[in-house]
């Protein structure tokens, strides 16, 4: 019983929300500019299908190519910084600068690189979510046991074969944890993107809408972020169970002897 | 029998602190040394030195008739905590250093069978070949050390290095894998230097024990064990001459540690 409420507890708390939600409207008379309800929402979303769809796949594909970049980078990244100290020392300053530069900051140079369209809110994206890849990355090969080490080393390995023979599987759980974080931040890049400096994608459908004082529209982009977010983790997490089922067990599946 | 691993007067520091100093040891081709010592002796300094992952300060150490200054490869090593690679089965994990070392590296391919069933017969001896296939995390703590003592072997060094591989093991199994290790050395015939804290250990496997002094470390006393006859087994615990050398070692190392001012333990404790 307890596990069949386990279960259901997102969906439980989500009905919970929701209905509190709709209550407080109608009870409180809360004007729809201000905080639609969940139910004019739904309409907005219903009655405006096929423009959010226009816009939302170009934002599910801008996000996607951006976050496929960043994964190829990031994991590159990694290796470097993980497996050298030189690389360690010299790139991680940097990577920690890069990082704290908000990125909403540098979306106005990129249009005036690139123009407005795809290219800034792919670039946004990768920006936005290649730093938590590396890192994890670089933490998986920077923790081989010195012991390990040691044995590889005293059998003529190079730094290259410890990397390819321990490294990279050892930092797989560590990368494949990485991915559920960086593809909603992967999101909020090109979706940042594009409420700035574009002319199609969620972003800008919702700076549309709200200067249409559409606030439903607004708030049905917003839904349709999340649930793109939400089914993109999903199929991350699941992707790491199936790679990385062996970082998950526990030591407790040990047979006597 | 000629010496496969010498050291003469040999030092080593770690910036200013010295680990080891004037340290001079000799271990013949085939034979089975142990090091012993109070903590922080600087034992697994000689680890490092013997096998080339750090170079001397001072002094030279001599392997295989040649003064060494890079890792040597003619070692296995096992240490404390078996280190298996946990997305590699048992065998996947013993064939590792083969997949390494040079010429082996090269020959995978052509060599797949002869190697596959040169580590099946290293887990059958230690009695691990029902569990080739099985992931560490399928294995007790006493089975994934087995399994690491294998792996240190495949390649077939002629120098076994292990740094407390039975620290961590409860002392059935400890002392069953005593006799696994007897057995596998006395069959390969390999030289073996173990590193460990355990006196009866240390008698019990060697064919000298070598005590080292508190830091900085060096050799000073070498205790021969050729009265214990081989195979050793349950009847040699019960020897007064092995009891009586644990006892004369354990007085040693007392000599050699760091006073501190506690009350003397009550005689026949453990060692």
């Amino acid at each position: 019983m307890n596990n069949a409420l386990e279960r259901s507890g997102p969906v439980l708390l989500s009905v919970a929300l929701l209905l509190v939600w709709e209550l407080s409207c109608k009870t409180f008379d809360i004007p729809p500019f201000v905080l639609p309800s969940p139910s004019l929402i739904a309409e907005a979303l219903a009655e405006n299908f096929y423009i959010i769809w226009f816009h939302s796949s170009q934002t599910l594909l801008t996000t996607v190519i951006g976050f496929a970049f960043a994964v190829a980078f990031g994991a590159l990244l990694g290796i470097a910084v993980g497996s050298s100290r030189m690389a360690y020392t010299s790139l991680y300053p940097l990577l920690v600068a890069f990082n704290s530069i908000p990125k909403v900051a540098i979306v106005p140079i990129l249009v005036v690189w690139f123009g407005i369209g795809s290219v800034p809110a792919v670039i946004t994206a990768f920006m936005l979510s290649f730093f938590p890849i590396a890192v994890n990355v670089a933490t998986g090969l920077a923790t081989i046991e010195p012991d390990l080490r040691d044995v590889l080393r005293s059998l003529g390995a190079s730094q290259l074969d410890i990397v390819r023979k321990v490294g990279i599987p050892r930092s797989m759980p560590y990368l494949f944890a990485s991915l559920k974080i960086s593809i909603t931040l992967a999101f909020v890049g090109s979706v940042i993107s594009e409420t700035l400096a574009s002319n199609r994608g969620i972003g800008t459908l919702m700076t549309q809408a709200s200067a249409n004082f559409r606030i439903p529209l607004v708030f049905a982009g917003l839904v349709v972020i999340a649930v793109m977010g939400v089914v993109m983790y999903m199929i991350f997490a699941v992707i790491e169970k199936r790679m990385t089922g062996w970082a998950t067990r526990g030591a407790t599946f040990g047979i006597g002897g | 029998m000629k010496n496969l691993v010498e050291l003469i007067d040999v030092s080593l520091s770690y910036g200013k602190t010295l680990a080891v100093s004037n340290l001079a040891m000799k271990v013949r081709e085939g034979s089975f040394a142990a090091v012993v010592g109070p903590s922080g002796c600087g034992k697994s300094s000689l680890m490092k030195l013997v096998t080339g992952l750090m170079p001397a300060t001072g002094g030279s150490v001599v392997v295989d008739g040649h003064e060494i200054s890079g890792p040597v490869n003619i070692v296995g090593m096992a240490f404390q905590n078996p280190n298996l690679l946990p997305w590699r089965t048992t065998l996947e994990n013993v064939m590792l250093p083969l997949e390494v070392v040079r010429p082996e590296r090269h020959q995978l391919r052509a060599r797949k069978q002869e190697f596959r069933d040169r580590a099946m017969e290293l887990l059958r001896i230690v009695g691990l070949d029902a569990f080739a296939d099985h992931y560490p995390w399928q294995l007790s703590g006493g089975m994934q050390q087995r399994a690491s003592l294998c792996r240190s072997l495949i390649h077939q060094p002629r120098l076994l290095m292990l740094d407390e591989p039975f620290g961590a093991l409860d002392a059935f199994t400890r002392e069953e894998l005593w006799d696994v290790l007897q057995t596998i050395w006395m069959k390969q015939r390999f030289t073996a230097i173990l590193v460990t804290h355990d006196l009866r250990e240390a008698l019990y496997l060697a064919d000298e024990v070598h005590v080292m002094s508190n830091r900085p470390g060096r050799v000073v006393r070498t205790v021969g064990t050729a009265q214990f006859s081989r195979p050793r087994g349950e009847q040699t615990f019960l020897e007064p001459a092995f009891n009586e050398s644990v006892m004369d070692l354990r007085a040693d190392i007392r000599s050699q540690r760091m006073p501190i001012d506690v009350k003397p333990s009550a005689p026949g404790e453990k060692a």
